[in-house]
C-alpha cells in the first residue's frame, strides 16, 4: 500500500497525455499520465476537478430545506443525499425512531434508486466495455451499439431503470429531484393504486434482475485472467452493515475490514464516524482522500461499494440475493475478492437484493399507514449515513438555536474510493500503457477502471454515445506531437 | 340596466366604483397579478395586471371599471409584457425554485409558469440578501421579496402593528422590520397575524413545516394560477 506512480521525480522531463474528460462517468473528472520517451509510466493520477462549494453555501440556511437542496449535488443519485441529509436531521429533531411507515416509505424510494442506478451503470454505462471489449470499435461501444447487437439486454436495462424511477416518484413526488422525506419522516404514504402499479411488474423485475447477475457471473468467469486481474490492488474496505451483520443499504451501523477480511472496526455508530475517520487534502484533487485514523493515511485508505458491502455483511435477507452472494464467496475462495472488476458482479446481486426487498415492502400494509412524522428532543447536531449506490455516504451538520445551518461535512461515496481509483489505474496503466504506443483502445483501458467504481464525479456527462475525449502527447517543450479527440 | 365593459371580447359586468380586476374576477376571469389581494387597497405596483384601455395601458387594479370600455388582456403583446416583468422580478431577487419550501405554492412561479417564461432572459444580481431567523416560530428570507407590500398593508391595516415596511427608493427598496434591531423576533408579529398569511412568494415562513405538503398536492399542482387565483385573492 504505496502511493507509487502518484508523483513522478523529475516531471518536467516527461511527456503528458490526460483523458480530459473521463466518460461515461457521472460528473467531469480527468486522468493524466506523464511518460518518458520510451512511454515507460512515471505518475498517473485521477483529478476531480469540479468545485461544487455545497457544504458552504448551505450554511445558513434553514435545516428542513437541506434535504431537498443537497440531492441537487447529483442528478443520478439524488434520493442518497435526500435520504442522508433527512438522517442527520431526524437526528437534530429528536427522531430517532421513525414511525414504521416512514421508515419504509424512505427504505422503497432508497432501495427503488439503488435499482435504478445501478440498471444505469451496468446497462447503459458497463455493458459495451464488456459485452464487446475494452479495445473494440469505439464507434459501436455504447449503448445504442448494445441495442443494435443485444437488443433484448439493452431493452430490460431501460426497463429496470424505469422501474427503480417509479418507486422514486410514487414515494418522493418526482422520478428526480423530490420532496418526500423531510426531518422527522416522510410526507406521504403509497396509495394503494401506487402500490398496485408497482406489484405488476416487481416479478418481472426480480426476474430480469437474477439474469443480470447471472450475465455477468458469465462474463467473469469465463475470462478469469483478466476479470481476476485487471487494475487489482488490495485494500481495507467499509459499509454500513444492518440487524445481525446483514446487507442494508438505508441503516446500520459501521463495520471496516483490512484486505484479508479481518475485522478493524464494527459496530460504530455512525454519530462517531470522526473518530474513525479522517481526510486529507492533496493539491493536485478537489477530492479529499478519507483515511482510517487508527492506521494512519499511509495505509489505512480504503474502498466502499458494492464489492465492499456483499463481502462485509454476514448475509443477505433475501433468498435469490443470498444465494448468488454466496456464489460469488465460493467463486473468491474464502478470502476478499479485490479485482475492481468484480464490482460489477457484486453490483447486480444488490440490484437483484433491492428488487426483492422492494417486492417484500410492497407486500407490508405499513406502506399504506398515516403514521408519518415524530419527533423528540431537538439537539444541535446530527449525522446521516447511508449506502448510497456508490458506497458509504455521510452527512454531518450543525443546526444553531434558530434553526439555521451552522456547518456541514459530506463525505461522499466517491471520495472514500479516491485512493482506491487512483491505485486501479496505476495499475492499469503499468500493465497496459507502460512502453507502448498510446491509442484510444488502451487509454479505455484507463476508463474500464474507472467506470468499475461507478464514481459519482458531479452530475452526469455521459452523453449518448458520444463520448467526448481528447488525448494529447506534449513533448518538454510543450509541443503537441500526437493527438486524438473523438466528440 | 345593468353596467357592462368588454374583457377581450367577453362582456363583463360590474358595480359602480368597482375596479377592472375586481368585476373581472367576479366574473370568473384572471388577470395576472402579484401585488393585488381582494382585501387590501390596491397598491398598483407590480404591474402584472396591466390591460389596455381603449389602447392604453393602465393597472387594472387601480383603474375603476366604465360602461362601455374595450379592455385587452390576454394578447400577445400585454403577455410579451408581463413576461419580461416577471424576468425582472426574478434576476432581481434570488429566486431558486429547485430548492424553495413555496415551490408549487407560490403565486410568482405560478405566474411565470402562466405566462410561458421559460428563463429569467435577464443578467442576474444576486443580491447579498440576509435570512432573518430570530423568531421562533416563523423566518423571513429577503431572498425572494417582490416588494409586493402585502405584509406592510396587512400589519398595518388589519393587524394594526406596522411590523412590515418598505425602505429605500428606486432598485434599493427593501423590506424592513420595525424593530430597533431590525430582527423580527423583537416584535409582537404571530402567527395569527394576517401580514402571516398573505406572502404571495417564500418570504414569510411559517418555521419548521418545509416540504410538508407532497408534491401532487401543493396549491398549483392541483390547477394552474389561472384557475385557482380568483378562489383566494
Amino acid at each position: 500500500m504505496t502511493y507509487q506512480l502518484e508523483t513522478a521525480q523529475h516531471p518536467e522531463t516527461l511527456r503528458r497525455v490526460a483523458i480530459d474528460p473521463v466518460s461515461r462517468v457521472e460528473g467531469h473528472g480527468k486522468v493524466t499520465i506523464l511518460l518518458d520517451d520510451q512511454n515507460k509510466v512515471h505518475q498517473v493520477r485521477l483529478h476531480i476537478v469540479e468545485f461544487r462549494g455545497f457544504e458552504k453555501f448551505i450554511q445558513g440556511r434553514p435545516y428542513w430545506e437541506v434535504p431537498v437542496m443537497v440531492q441537487r449535488l447529483c442528478g443520478i443519485c439524488p434520493v442518497s443525499h435526500h435520504l442522508a441529509a433527512s438522517k442527520a436531521l431526524d437526528v437534530i429533531v429528536g427522531a430517532r425512531a421513525l414511525t414504521p411507515t416512514a421508515e419504509k416509505l424512505r427504505r422503497l424510494m432508497h432501495y427503488g434508486q439503488m435499482l435504478q442506478s445501478h440498471a444505469l451503470h451496468f446497462f447503459h454505462l458497463c455493458s459495451p466495455d464488456l459485452l464487446f471489449g475494452f479495445d473494440s470499435d469505439v464507434t459501436r461501444r455504447n449503448i445504442v451499439g448494445v441495442a443494435a447487437a443485444h437488443p433484448e439486454t439493452a431493452k430490460r436495462g431501460v426497463l429496470l431503470r424505469k422501474f427503480g424511477q417509479e418507486v422514486i416518484r410514487v414515494t418522493a413526488g418526482k422520478r428526480v429531484h423530490g420532496t418526500g422525506s423531510v426531518p422527522g419522516g416522510v410526507n406521504k404514504a403509497l396509495t394503494i393504486a401506487e402500490r398496485d402499479e408497482l406489484l405488476k411488474d416487481i416479478y418481472h423485475v426480480i426476474q430480469w434482475s437474477r439474469d443480470a447477475v447471472h450475465l455477468i457471473q458469465k462474463v467473469h468467469t469465463q475470462d478469469p485472467g483478466l476479470y481476476n486481474s485487471f487494475g487489482i490492488f488490495r485494500s481495507n474496505f467499509m459499509s454500513l452493515v444492518g440487524h445481525n451483520g446483514d446487507l442494508d443499504f438505508y441503516h446500520g451501523t459501521l463495520r471496516a475490514r483490512d484486505d484479508n477480511g479481518k475485522i478493524i472496526f464494527d459496530g460504530v455508530d455512525y454519530q462517531h464516524y470522526d473518530k474513525h475517520i479522517e481526510e486529507e487534502v492533496r493539491p493536485w484533487s478537489y477530492m479529499k482522500f478519507p483515511f482510517f485514523k487508527a492506521i494512519g493515511k499511509e495505509h489505512g485508505w480504503y474502498k466502499v461499494g458494492p464489492l465492499a458491502r456483499v463481502q462485509n455483511c454476514n448475509q443477505i435477507s433475501t433468498p435469490f440475493a443470498e444465494h448468488e452472494r454466496k456464489e460469488f464467496v465460493d467463486y473468491a475462495g474464502g478470502s476478499p475478492m479485490h479485482a475492481p472488476l468484480a464490482y460489477h458482479w457484486t453490483r447486480m446481486i444488490e440490484m437483484l437484493h433491492a428488487a426483492e426487498t422492494i417486492k417484500d415492502l410492497l407486500h407490508d400494509d405499513d406502506l399504506l399507514g398515516d403514521q408519518l412524522m415524530a419527533e423528540g428532543e431537538r439537539k444541535m447536531e446530527g449525522v446521516g449515513v447511508i449506502e448510497a449506490p456508490r458506497g458509504t455516504l455521510f452527512h454531518h451538520y450543525r443546526v444553531d438555536e434558530n434553526d439555521l445551518i451552522t456547518m456541514a461535512n459530506l463525505i461522499v461515496s466517491t471520495t472514500n474510493n479516491n485512493q482506491a481509483m487512483n491505485e486501479a489505474i496505476r495499475h492499469v496503466a503499468r500493465r497496459y500503457l507502460h512502453g507502448r504506443e498510446v491509442t484510444e483502445g488502451l487509454l479505455n483501458h484507463i476508463e474500464v477502471a474507472i467506470r468499475a467504481f461507478d464514481p459519482c464525479l458531479s452530475c452526469a456527462t455521459h452523453a449518448l454515445g458520444k463520448m467526448p475525449l481528447e488525448v494529447e502527447l506534449v513533448d518538454p517543450e510543450g509541443q503537441v506531437v500526437h493527438a486524438l479527440s473523438r466528440s | 340596466m345593468s353596467l357592462t365593459f368588454t374583457l377581450d371580447g367577453k362582456s363583463i359586468p360590474f358595480a359602480e366604483g368597482q375596479t377592472i380586476i375586481q368585476a373581472a374576477q367576479a366574473a370568473g376571469v384572471f388577470i395576472p397579478h402579484l401585488c393585488y389581494h381582494p382585501e387590501f387597497k390596491p397598491h398598483g405596483s407590480c404591474k402584472l395586471c396591466t390591460v389596455k384601455v381603449n389602447g392604453r395601458h393602465t393597472a387594472s387594479c387601480t383603474m375603476r371599471a366604465a360602461a362601455g370600455m374595450v379592455v385587452e388582456s390576454e394578447t400577445e403583446e400585454i403577455n410579451a409584457e408581463r413576461r419580461a416583468l416577471t424576468q425582472m422580478l426574478f434576476v432581481e431577487g434570488n429566486h431558486f425554485c429547485p430548492s424553495c419550501e413555496q415551490s408549487g405554492n407560490c403565486q410568482l412561479q405560478a405566474t411565470a409558469y402562466h405566462l410561458g417564461m421559460m428563463s429569467p432572459h435577464y443578467d442576474h444580481f444576486f443580491p447579498n440578501r440576509a435570512v432573518d431567523a430570530s423568531h421562533p416560530d416563523f423566518l423571513l428570507d429577503f431572498n425572494r421579496c417582490i416588494l409586493c407590500s402585502l405584509c406592510v398593508r396587512a400589519s398595518r391595516d388589519v393587524d394594526g402593528k406596522n411590523v412590515f415596511a418598505l425602505s429605500g427608493r428606486g432598485i434599493k427598496t427593501h423590506l424592513i422590520v420595525n424593530a430597533r434591531s431590525g430582527q423580527l423576533g423583537d416584535t409582537d408579529f404571530t402567527p395569527a397575524d394576517k401580514a402571516a398569511q398573505v406572502c404571495p412568494v417564500g418570504v414569510i415562513l411559517r418555521k419548521r413545516r418545509g416540504f410538508a405538503v407532497p408534491i401532487g398536492e401543493r396549491q398549483y399542482d392541483k390547477a394552474p394560477i389561472s384557475e385557482t387565483a380568483n378562489d383566494n385573492c
